[in-house]
Formats: structure tokens, C-alpha cells, sequence
């Protein structure tokens, strides 16, 4: 079953920065031209802008033709291996984005829509927001979402500021500010529980690879806001007394959020409603095929709720009214305003519809089948490979849609870390793989998510050239160390990133820092 | 076999087929592939009927059905729009539209700075033509929204300072606003934020600055305007302002539309501090809302560079003496990096728009964005004089805006929402209604020109608003 690795070489155009190129009063686009009404019509052009506000110096902007820039970006596309090899990042479940869906993305009735328009001219997009809160209300069992969280975090930001206005309706918030979550909830978690002025309780994990009952018994108190967590977790642990914790929450008076991020592995399994979550979060630009770009986003959190929490939901809402025309409602007196401007990314949205409708709930149960099985079969061969455990070895039972691996060992015989593997990997075409968020509580590691989206072939390329890489670290350890060797540009040193004197994060400071300081002497 | 419903593979999934199911359900050793869910508790399992709709795995279907939905809506393509008011009609380059569905930049992940160089660069080149712009030397990767921008800047200056007041306009778009309350947190909690509102002048639409010694103090941690202001005008006290907060140790953090800023002096000229603002207008189709998009920038202080929320990336260097690379700056101070002991929080963004910008300003260049900002500064100006001479209608702020300006509307009988329906029956949308967020306008609307309507638009729409409003 050993595939024949690629000869794959990175293109390499070695492009220069924008800021370095063009020449002078080169255009690559020029603005309308004053028709002669408006040009001889309007007062007087030195009158335009206040005096104290006129701009007089020249932009320090490149000059390029629209043909230099179009092939400017073009180059630096390609040099991004930007899955167009294998990508198997864990944690972000990479899909195949539909893109029939960036067809009627890029359609006007799309693109070019104001949030204001006229509600009567907003009835496709009410509609396609509408029929995605009912799926989703479905597979969640929760009543309401909202498309407003421009992704995850922004979404367990939504759910703290929902929990704020919760407990201040029961005259409770000042006593109630702390957040239980666990170690492997995603950063953005606890992030948006102190950022929103909780204060964060973090239960570590035990011998099961996950945090006992009796230390969420000792975390909850008259002080317990909520709780926010995530099943399974990050290395495909499913919690199965989720339904105790909930209620022992619930009986200290606190709201349970339910961070569908590992959503992939459950769907239609599990529903956060019937386990007696209050919200709970999807991404759809992860788990409902809209893209990532570059994992940057636009995207969606979508937030569902129970009836307790939906008067709090931020606003606008799409309804139905009784004339059955969609409309935005907007005066809910409990709720938490708004968490972005307007009703979300609303094409991220479409996207979302689009992919559950070409999927429907038995493609979605296989897309769960197909995720969970692909895992449990790369488990199977990645374990045979010299230098790779599993996180949690002695846990047993299937891991559902991920499974964390480590190179500890790998590491220990041969120096060659986790970071060196995922670099060598890049020659052979492989996207970088994700290790782990923080913290790192297992050594070295690395967890591939194969989805439902990467064929047998592809899952077993990745595997070989997993084990051929890990052989050469054995062998020949320096060629992984100083990897990548095929690749776009070397391995980054990143001195002094973190350093005042040499970060420089616009071009203007990178000259300015450049005069003033030699690279030398700060080696 | 469990899959023996679906005879047919999906085109999302390779492995749909009963052969690529059944070698794996081979090497693993199971019969069945309920098998691999035995984490799962039964009473953790929902075991209902799921009621959605029949798929539709053929494009084909899919495609009609969703062109069918989609065209329910009316277009500001097919229709003549004046709204803005947070999100803003401007032209977008074919080129962007090409770059931004480059499957490279599109549909992936991270990457690392050696394999995702030419991505990793674009974000780089975008930090620094926004700098340029600016006329500042930090700048970070895009957040969620220019309110989100404005949300996190205050939070910055309130950490910087130890003080929990910020002085915002009156005048403040109230969708942005909202949002900007809602960063700012709750009083019961930790790094509650108090907003005080600052009176804006009816005269001129820009800050009372009276008010605004009225309300300075050392409690104060930054004082928050726009240019220009949501109702359109230029602050042309920006100097006054900037130097008030300064004399209070206050920080001064401006708002801005980079469109403009080839025509309007950048904020780091008169004293702002930190400075935010959308770059929806730069190469982002309005997206019904969803093009929104924010930044913030600040002079490359440790003060300041220490205290940004989001991720941003640094040239640097490589292995090999001489290559460039492009890495992540500061991202231990980041929630990715540091969890709840990061600053604020971070996740993903909209960093896609961030490659979008770059190419708008790849392609604009110096003369291009002197140009649009001038021409959008005569069309706008235009068009309110020709609004001003409609009998019944007044221009407010009739000169020192951008591309917004108030309309007053008390001299006629016909109501608003009215005017706005015979508007729309002419294929035109009016500008944003203002009467419930500023009733001491009057009847007023937000009206909003820019580089894509042409003379015969606005003759249109001066005639259509003549008639609709006798």
C-alpha cells in the first residue's frame, strides 16, 4: 500500500513585495471621469475639503499596470501550497467548498445587496436565512440561531455577552462571574469569557481524557455563570457524562453553551438540546462547506439558544410575519444589541444552505460515518509507524472524527520535532498538519482530521509520506530538520519577531528599522 | 450494510462508495460502523426522524433552486442605491474578484511560512499599503467589522491608561455603536468600559467641543470621533480634539474610510493615536451587510504594539542568509497564544478582505486614490446641491462631507416611508431613514453618492424625488 511520493517542487517566483515594484504614473485603474455637468457645476473644488483636513503629500503607494497587479497576486497564489495538496488539518475539518456556491456568491442578488434595501426586496436572502436556522434548528434541537458572529470565537463572545444579560434580567450578574471550561476548549473560550470580565475556571483533564464529575462539582458554586465546552474534544474523547454535567450546572444556576466546533464526527447523533444544552455553536464555514479562506475568515459562527435564552439573541432577527413575508424584528427590550453590524455574513449563510440541501440529513449521518470511519482507518496504519503513540494510549475505544498523536517518542530518538515532521511533509505536497492548540500537554504532536472529503488514495499518501519522513528521521534526521527543501522559501529562523527593534508589520517601518539597526548585532 | 440506501457516491465524497467503505471497515476490524461510535452513550443518542428537505445532489437542481431564491431579491445592480450608512456602494475591480477566488487563498488553512509564503505575503503587503495610507507604521490584520475595530481599539486604550471612560460622538452610527457597547461590557464585571456621549453641534453636524470640555477628565481614556462622521461630515476640529484628550493623558482614536484618505490628510496628522476604520471600501462587495470589515493601526510604539487583540505578521528572516519570510509578530499576547491571558480575544476574521484590499490598492496606486476620493467628493457635492434646490427638500451640512450627507425633508407633506416607496417603484433606493436614531434632525435621510453613479443617476434621481415628494 506504499504510494509513489511526488516529486513536487513549490513554484518559486521569487516575488518581490508590492511595495518594491512599478514605476512612476503607471495606472491599474483609473477612477470615472467628472461628466461636464458635475465638472462644471460643482462649487469650487478647493472648497471640497476643509482646509485643515487637505491631504497634500504624495501616497507611498507602488504605480503597477492592472496586468502587473493581476499577475503580482497570481505569482503569490501560487507560491501557497494553500490545499491544493492534502490538507488534513485537525480541528478545522477542511472540506470540499461547492463552487457552485461562489458562482451565486459572486451573482449581484448577492453581492451587490444593501442591509437596508426595502424588506419587500430582501425576501431571497430572509428566506435562505430562514430555511438554514430550521436545519440547523433541527440537528441542534435548539429554537432560534443567529447568523450575526463573524466565526467561532465570535460566537462564544455572543454566548458570554448572553450570559451577562442573562443573570443582570435576575439581578444575578454580580454575583455570578466565573466561566467553567476545560483544558482543551479552543483558546477563543476562555479569551472571550475574561474579555466579556468573567473570571475563567479551567478544569485540567484526568486519566479518562477528560475532566472528572467531582472536579466540576468543586468548580460550580452561586458564583458559576456558565459553562462552555466542547464534545468530543480535540483528540476525539467524547465526554459521556455530558447530560450530569449539564445538570449539575443548571442546578448551581448556570447556563450551559455547547461549542459544536468537533461537530463533524456527532451529526445527527447527537443533538445540543436533548442533552440539555441552553446554546450551542456550528461554524459553517467548516462543518457546512463554506471556505476558510486562509483560515481568516469571512465566516460564521452560528449561535442557537434554547426559548429561555432567544429574548437575549442580539438583533435583527429574520421572522416571518403574519402576512408569511419574511421581516427583520428588532425590539426585543432583553437583548444583548449586537455582536458585529447588520445580520452576519450573510453569503457564508448561503453557502451554508446551499451544502445542507445538496447534502440533506442521510448524506450529512454519512458525511459523520465517512469522517469517524477515515479516522479510525489512518489509526490503524499511523500507529504501526516507528515514533508515533496516541494521545491518551491506554483510552481504548474509537476516537470519533480526530485523534491526537504524538512524535514524543520519535523526538526523543532522534531530535527531530513535531514542527521538523510537518515542514519535511510540505515537500511532498502535503499541507501543513495542525499540532495542537495551547497548551501543549501532549508531546510533540500533531492531529491529522481526515473528514469526509479526501479519498482513500489521498489518506494513504498522506500516511506514506508520514512514514517515509518519519524513516528519515531516523536515517537521516538532518534532511526533516532543515526541511522544507521543495518549498516556496526556507525554513523561517523569525529573529527577534517579538523584538521592537526588528518586528515591522507595515514596509515603511521595515525601512525605517532597517537604517538604524544591522542584523548583526543582534545575533 | 448500513450505507445500502445510497447507491450512488455524493460528489463532495470520495470515500462514498461501498468499495472505499468497506477497506476501511476491513482494516479496522468492524462489521458495522455503528461500532465506531461506542464513545457515545445510547441516552446521549437522538432517536428521532430528521425533518429537512429532500437533497438535491445534482448541481443542476441546486443551482436553480438557489438562482430561484436569490432572485427574490432586488439588486443594487438593477436598482438605482443611495443607502451607506455602514456599508458603502463602490465599485469593485474585476481583478479583485478574480484574486479572491483563487482556490489558494480561498478554501485553506494556515499553512506554514514556507509553504503559505505567497498568502503570508499578500497579508503583509496589505499591512503595509494600509500604512501608507495611514501614514502609520503598525498595523494589524482585519477584524471582524470597523465597529469590532473601534470595540477593541477602546479596550486598548483603556488597558494603556487604567481608565474606563470613553468620549464618543453623539452623532455615532447607532449600529456601530451598538456594537461598540457591547465590547465595552457590563458593570457588574470586570473592564467595564462607561460610554459618554459627546453633543454634536446642529450647525455644522461635528463635536460641540464645549460639550466635550465638559465632559473631559482624568477618568477619561480615550476620546472616540470619525472622519467623516457617520452623518457625513468631516471633524474639522480634529486637531482641537486630538490635542483636548492629550492635555487629559487620553488617547485619541479616529475612525476612518481609507477611500478617502488620497484626498483627506490621515488622521496621524492631526494627533490620533490609534486609528480604525472599515476596509469594506476598498474591493468588498456590500454582501447585504455581510462585506463589513475593520482594522486598526497605530505608530509602532511597544505602548501601543503590545497591546493589539489580533494577529499580524513581520518580515523576518530564514535560514538562509538573505531570504525573506514572513512571520507571525506578538502572537504570545494573542487569545490564540495565551488564552484568557491574552489581550482580548481573537479568531478567525476576515482576512480574506485583507487580500481583496491589497489588491484595490495594488491597482489604485497614489493618482488612483487622489482621483476617486476627489471625484466622489464632486459627484456627492452635486448631487446635495441638486437635492437643495428641490422645493421642500434642504441639504443640512451642505459642504465638508465625503461621500454622506443629511437631507431634510420637513418642508414637504409627504411622509418618509412613503417617499421611500415611490422611490423604490422608480427602481431607486433612498437614503437610510434617520428619524428614529436622530429625531432632532427632523425628517431626515442619510444619502450616500460615490464613483459609481454617473450624472444622468443623480438627474434621475433629483427628478424622481421631485415629483414623489409634491
Amino acid at each position: 500500500m506504499t504510494s509513489k511520493l511526488r516529486n513536487y517542487h513549490a513554484a518559486v517566483w521569487d516575488e518581490p513585495i508590492i511595495m518594491e515594484m512599478g514605476a512612476i504614473n503607471r495606472r491599474g485603474f483609473i477612477p470615472p471621469i467628472a461628466e461636464p455637468g458635475i465638472a462644471s457645476s460643482t462649487i469650487d473644488e478647493r472648497n471640497l475639503v476643509p482646509n485643515s483636513l487637505r491631504r497634500e503629500d504624495r501616497l507611498e503607494l507602488p504605480e503597477l499596470s492592472e496586468f502587473e497587479v493581476l499577475r503580482h497576486y497570481e505569482h503569490l497564489a501560487q507560491q501557497t501550497l494553500g490545499m491544493m495538496g492534502i490538507s488534513l488539518f485537525g480541528t478545522c475539518t477542511m472540506k470540499y467548498n461547492p463552487r457552485v456556491n461562489e458562482r451565486l456568491a459572486m451573482s449581484p442578488y448577492m453581492s451587490e445587496i444593501h442591509p437596508y434595501q426595502n424588506e419587500a426586496t430582501l425576501q431571497g436572502i430572509f428566506e435562505i436565512y430562514s430555511r438554514l436556522d430550521h436545519i440547523l434548528q433541527e440537528l441542534s434541537g435548539m429554537e432560534k440561531f443567529t447568523f450575526q458572529p463573524g466565526g467561532g470565537a465570535g460566537a462564544a463572545y455572543t454566548h458570554m455577552c448572553m450570559t451577562r444579560a442573562y443573570h443582570a434580567s435576575r439581578g444575578e450578574l454580580s454575583q455570578r462571574d466565573e466561566i467553567i471550561t476545560t483544558l482543551l476548549s479552543h483558546p477563543s473560550n476562555p479569551a472571550t469569557a475574561a474579555a466579556a470580565g468573567f473570571k475563567v475556571i479551567t478544569l485540567p483533564l484526568e486519566e479518562d481524557g477528560y475532566p472528572s464529575v467531582d472536579a466540576l462539582r468543586g468548580a460550580v458554586s452561586s458564583r458559576t455563570a456558565a459553562l462552555i465546552m466542547n464534545n468530543p474534544d480535540d483528540i476525539g474523547i467524547y465526554n459521556p457524562h455530558v447530560k450530569e454535567w449539564v445538570d449539575i450546572v443548571h442546578e448551581a444556576g448556570g447556563l450551559c453553551f455547547y461549542d459544536h466546533a468537533n461537530f463533524n464526527g456527532v451529526m445527527t447523533r447527537i443533538r445540543a438540546a436533548d442533552l440539555g444544552f441552553d446554546a450551542c455553536m456550528f461554524m459553517l464555514h467548516k462543518t457546512f462547506g463554506s471556505p476558510k479562506s486562509g483560515s481568516g475568515g469571512p465566516a460564521v459562527g452560528a449561535y442557537g439558544c434554547s426559548e429561555k435564552l432567544r429574548p437575549f439573541l442580539p438583533g435583527p432577527l429574520v421572522e416571518k410575519n403574519e402576512n408569511g413575508e419574511f421581516t427583520l424584528f428588532d425590539s426585543e427590550p432583553l437583548s444583548i444589541g449586537r455582536v458585529r453590524e447588520f445580520w452576519g455574513n450573510a453569503p457564508v449563510v448561503m453557502r451554508a444552505y446551499s451544502w445542507a440541501r445538496a447534502m440533506g440529513s442521510q448524506r450529512i449521518r454519512e458525511a459523520a460515518d465517512l469522517s469517524v470511519l477515515a479516522n479510525n482507518y489512518m489509526e490503524k496504519r499511523l500507529l504501526q509507524i516507528p515514533g508515533i503513540s496516541k494521545g491518551f494510549p491506554a483510552l481504548t475505544k474509537y476516537r470519533l472524527e480526530m485523534t491526537r498523536y504524538s512524535l514524543g517518542q520519535l523526538t526523543d530518538d532522534t531530535g527531530v520535532s513535531a514542527i521538523d515532521i510537518q515542514n519535511r511533509l510540505t515537500d511532498f505536497g502535503i499541507d501543513a498538519f495542525w499540532l495542537s492548540h495551547e497548551p501543549w500537554f501532549i508531546p510533540e504532536p500533531f492531529t491529522p482530521e481526515a473528514g469526509e472529503l479526501w479519498s482513500l488514495e489521498d489518506l494513504d499518501y498522506w500516511i506514506d509520506a508520514l512514514a517515509f519522513v518519519c524513516n528519515e528521521a531516523y536515517s537521516n534526521p538532518e534532511i526533516v530538520k532543515t526541511s522544507p527543501h521543495n518549498q516556496v522559501i526556507h525554513r523561517m529562523k523569525g529573529v527577534g519577531l517579538d523584538d521592537p527593534r526588528v518586528w515591522a508589520t507595515t514596509w515603511r517601518s521595515y525601512k525605517k528599522k532597517n537604517k538604524e539597526i544591522s542584523h548583526a548585532e543582534l545575533q | 450494510m448500513e450505507f445500502a440506501s445510497h447507491q450512488n457516491a455524493h460528489p463532495y465524497m470520495a470515500n462514498s462508495t461501498a468499495a472505499a467503505k468497506k477497506i476501511m471497515m476491513d482494516v479496522i476490524g468492524i462489521k458495522d460502523v455503528e461500532e465506531l461510535f461506542e464513545q457515545i452513550p445510547s441516552d446521549n443518542r437522538f432517536p428521532g426522524e430528521f425533518h429537512l428537505d429532500e437533497p438535491l445532489e445534482s448541481e443542476v437542481q441546486l443551482h436553480r433552486h438557489m438562482s430561484d431564491l436569490l432572485h427574490r431579491n432586488s439588486s443594487c445592480s438593477e436598482n438605482l442605491n443611495f443607502l451607506g450608512a455602514g456599508v458603502w456602494q463602490h465599485y469593485v475591480p474585476a481583478v479583485v474578484d478574480v484574486i479572491v477566488s483563487r482556490s489558494e487563498f480561498l478554501t485553506p488553512v494556515w499553512g506554514t511560512s514556507s509553504s503559505d509564503q505567497g498568502r503570508t505575503q499578500v497579508w503583509f503587503e496589505f499591512q503595509s499599503q494600509l500604512g501608507a495610507l495611514l501614514d502609520m507604521d503598525f498595523v494589524g490584520l482585519p477584524v471582524y467589522s470597523y465597529g469590532a475595530a473601534a470595540g477593541y481599539a477602546i479596550k486598548m486604550a483603556a488597558r494603556m491608561t487604567g481608565r474606563n471612560q470613553v468620549l464618543i460622538p453623539a452623532s455615532l452610527d447607532p449600529e456601530r455603536r451598538a456594537v461598540i457597547q457591547t465590547y465595552c461590557g457590563a458593570e457588574e464585571l470586570n473592564g467595564y468600559i462607561d460610554i459618554v456621549e459627546v453633543a454634536f453641534m446642529p450647525q455644522t453636524g461635528q463635536l460641540d467641543l464645549n460639550d466635550l470640555d465638559k465632559k473631559m477628565s482624568n477618568k477619561v481614556a480615550a476620546v472616540y470621533f470619525e472622519n467623516p462622521g457617520y452623518l457625513g461630515q468631516f471633524e474639522s476640529q480634529s486637531a482641537e480634539i486630538a490635542r483636548i484628550a492629550r492635555a487629559q493623558d487620553a488617547e485619541t482614536i479616529v475612525g476612518v474610510d481609507p477611500l478617502s484618505l488620497g484626498a483627506i490628510a490621515p488622521p496621524s496628522s492631526y494627533g490620533a493615536d490609534i486609528v480604525v476604520g472599515t476596509i469594506q471600501t476598498l474591493g468588498v462587495h456590500m454582501n447585504a451587510g455581510g462585506g463589513v470589515a475593520g482594522f486598526i493601526a497605530t505608530r509602532d510604539e511597544e505602548r501601543y504594539a503590545l497591546q493589539y487583540p489580533t494577529l499580524q505578521v513581520s518580515v523576518t528572516d530564514t535560514v538562509v542568509p538573505g531570504e525573506r519570510a514572513f512571520g507571525l509578530t506578538l502572537f504570545s499576547q494573542s487569545s490564540y497564544g495565551s488564552r484568557e491571558h491574552g489581550n482580548d480575544w481573537t479568531g478567525n476574521g476576515v482576512y480574506l478582505w485583507a487580500i481583496a484590499s491589497s489588491v484595490y490598492m495594488a491597482l489604485l496606486g497614489p493618482t488612483g486614490f487622489r482621483e476617486i476620493g476627489m471625484d466622489i467628493l464632486r459627484r456627492s457635492h452635486y448631487a446635495a446641491k441638486r437635492i437643495a434646490s428641490i422645493p421642500g427638500l434642504t441639504v443640512n451640512w451642505p459642504a465638508g462631507f465625503f461621500k454622506e450627507f443629511v437631507v431634510n425633508f420637513d418642508g414637504v407633506t409627504v411622509e418618509l416611508e412613503e417617499i421611500d416607496k415611490r422611490l423604490l417603484e422608480n427602481g431607486i433606493f433612498g437614503g437610510k431613514i434617520l428619524t428614529n436614531d436622530f429625531p432632532q434632525l427632523g425628517k431626515a435621510a442619510l444619502y450616500c453618492v460615490t464613483e459609481i453613479h454617473t450624472q444622468s443617476d443623480i438627474d434621475r434621481l433629483v427628478s424622481t424625488l421631485e415629483r414623489v415628494t409634491k
